[in-house]
């Protein structure tokens, strides 16, 4: 499981990389979303699977049985979904006003503010 | 009693945010709450700072959970001066916006958001908690977000979508990083990872997760190569609006990078300071060179916002007490300096109406006061004795040769000379040379452009004057800057504080 997981991390990391490359935005927007998920499964993956084991002390017993389910990484990531899901909302309907205001999604197009004004 | 003060601190601008969401139809009612709130927020900074200097470090154990278990909010000298300078800007730029933006659709969207902004940017400096730091940080990008984008400018939108995207992925990769600890030592408490990485057998593994957070933090702090995105954004959003971000958004990036450095990954091995000091002469030179090239105010000042990073990453990469308070006192210094020079470019686009190089001239001759007050925020920002960039950079200097870092020392001194350089030609183009246009208003003297403008003068001469209190009496600071810098490389008085006093 451990290692299905990685190769999914990984290729999601790879997978987010080749379209924030694109030429487009809206392809940059879906690979920054790829990104995300890849950070989260990451931050799942790499603080240890354990299956089976639910941090609950069961009855008659004093403490949880080791090893037992880390159950922090979960609530972080789901507080990281939850932000990156209103971070990407807010950057879906700000490449609309840019495709409305601006009539170009691409890239290359976009880059009036990074010109030098002229001297003269 | 102790946590309280952090709290109010905290919760301030918060309950300022809601309220003035709630008054959103009545302009004048929301205008007051704004100003006052910020006030309210000044003074509450003012008692956690001074908390802080007569108590030592102080903490809040969110919820009663003791540390590492709970959310802990630590304010040590550092954050707690941080956050009185970030009350300090937020009042001057806040009187400055309500004159300087003159769009009035703009302001019921404005005040709210500006009160959430500063709410993320005092927990960003109270966290004691990494993953709690990524929230904040969250909370305070997605105001900026909002406040870039107000107004909806075609440059505006154009600069923003390059800003949020870069700072998506850099809070990914900060993410990642977290994961990255946590999964190493199974604790997110600064104070606790102080203690546990030292003992992680796998160095290597903190070493990658150091390579995730200086690329995180070196998008926020727009250092070389990763600054991009600031030459193309600060400049398009209303000027009250970019002043603030210049002062601030950046340094918050420092901020946590002297943080992470100094508390959780203290540098004992070469590598990570060596890395530092070559990204601070990069960032540096390239700033500078790339403020020579511009026409514009705005954009010459934004280069200069980057170079001006490099000498404080350098005071950190150096890495003596003496380096890392001069960082410190840098900060400091640039916030103040940097929007005061923004505010200016404000005023200027207010009588000439641009802010285009070759379209500005003649305020000298018009307005000598505003002329004056740029030349000593110039001459500051160039660090022309005595002011107050003269003794950031002296101190920075000072340590660079007791460190024997002979050729970073050297570098921030040539950058200085380019500095002086680019402001020369604005002093040149905009103060010096016949205005090309006619003024907005050609008829009006100076005082009754002043008159007229009151809102907008007043907190640029109130920031002028705190300039040169930070250059006369730079004792008092510096002071205060040492203590700071000895309480980050003295660890062992912040982990007493989250673990004991409690």
């Amino acid at each position: 499981m451990d290692i299905i997981l990685s190769l999914v991390v990984g290729l999601l990391y790879a997978l987010a990389l080749y379209m924030i490359l694109q030429k487009g935005l809206v392809r940059v927007i879906i690979g920054v979303i790829l990104l995300g998920h890849a950070s989260n499964l990451f931050l799942f993956v790499i603080s240890r699977l354990t299956r089976g084991n639910p941090p609950i002390v069961p009855e008659g017993m004093d403490t949880v049985l080791e090893p037992f389910a880390d159950p922090l990484p979960q609530a972080l990531i789901l507080t990281a979904i939850v932000i990156g899901f209103g971070i990407q909302a807010f950057g879906i309907v700000l490449l609309q006003r840019v495709y409305k205001v601006t009539g170009t999604t691409l890239v290359a197009e976009l880059i009036s503010t990074d010109e030098i004004d002229k001297k003269d | 009693m102790q946590g309280s003060l952090i709290t109010y601190t905290l919760l301030t601008p918060l309950l300022f945010a809601i309220l003035s969401l709630l008054f959103q139809k009545r302009k004048s009612s929301q205008r007051i709450l704004f100003v006052s709130g910020l006030l309210l927020y000044l003074i509450a900074s003012w008692f956690l700072f001074s908390g802080v200097l007569s108590q030592g470090i102080l903490t809040f154990q969110g919820g009663g959970w003791s540390a590492p278990f709970g959310i802990t909010l630590v304010a040590d000298l550092l954050s707690s001066g941080l956050i009185l300078l970030t009350s300090v800007l937020a009042l001057i730029t806040g009187v400055y916006s309500t004159g300087g933006i003159n769009n009035e659709k703009l302001k019921p969207v404005y005040y709210p958001v500006l009160n959430f902004l500063i709410f993320g940017l005092t927990g960003s400096f109270l966290a004691g908690d990494i993953f709690n730091l990524y929230v904040w940080f969250e909370v305070m990008l997605v105001s900026s977000f909002v406040l870039f984008t107000l107004g909806g400018q075609k440059d505006q939108l154009e600069g923003s979508i390059k800003y949020v995207a870069i700072n998506v992925v850099s809070s990914s990769l900060f993410l990642a990083g977290i994961g990255l600890v946590y999964g190493l030592t199974g604790s997110l408490n600064m104070a606790a990872l102080h203690l546990k990485i030292p003992l992680v057998e796998n160095q290597a593994m903190v070493a990658v997760a150091k390579v995730f957070f200086i690329i995180s933090f070196g998008i926020k702090a727009a250092v070389f190569p990763l600054f991009f995105w600031l030459p193309a954004t600060y400049h398009t959003p209303p000027v009250a609006i970019s002043s603030l971000a210049v002062g601030l958004l950046t340094k918050v990036g420092i901020y946590v990078m002297i943080r992470f450095f100094t508390i959780v990954f203290p540098m004992e091995t070469g590598i990570t300071s060596d890395i530092l000091l070559i990204l601070s002469g990069f960032t540096m030179v390239v700033g500078v060179l790339g403020a020579a090239a511009q026409n514009d105010f705005r954009k010459i000042l934004s280069f200069h916002i980057i170079s001006q990073i490099g000498y404080m990453i350098m005071g950190l990469a150096i890495y003596t007490p003496l380096a890392i308070a001069g960082a410190i006192f840098f900060v400091a210094h640039n916030i103040l300096v940097k929007t005061n020079l923004f505010l200016i470019s404000g005023i200027v686009n207010e009588s000439n109406g641009s802010y285009k190089l070759k379209d500005l001239g003649g305020v000298y001759q018009k307005f000598p006061i505003i002329a004056l007050v740029f030349a000593i925020s110039a001459f500051s920002l160039t660090g022309v004795p005595p002011l107050s960039g003269f003794w950031g950079k002296f101190v920075l200097v000072l340590a660079g040769f007791e460190a024997k870092q002979f050729i970073i020392v050297g570098i921030s001194l040539f950058v200085s000379i380019l500095t002086l350089f680019s402001m020369t030609k604005i002093w040149g183009e905009v103060f010096w040379k016949n205005n090309p246009i006619p003024f907005r208003n050609e008829s009006q003297s100076q005082y009754g452009f002043i008159r007229k403008n009151l809102l907008m003068v007043i907190p640029v001469f109130v920031m002028t004057l705190l300039i040169l209190l930070l250059g006369f009496f730079p004792e008092t600071f510096i002071d205060l800057s040492m203590k700071a810098a000895e309480q980050l490389l003295n660890p062992g008085e912040y982990v007493k504080g989250v673990f004991v006093n409690q």
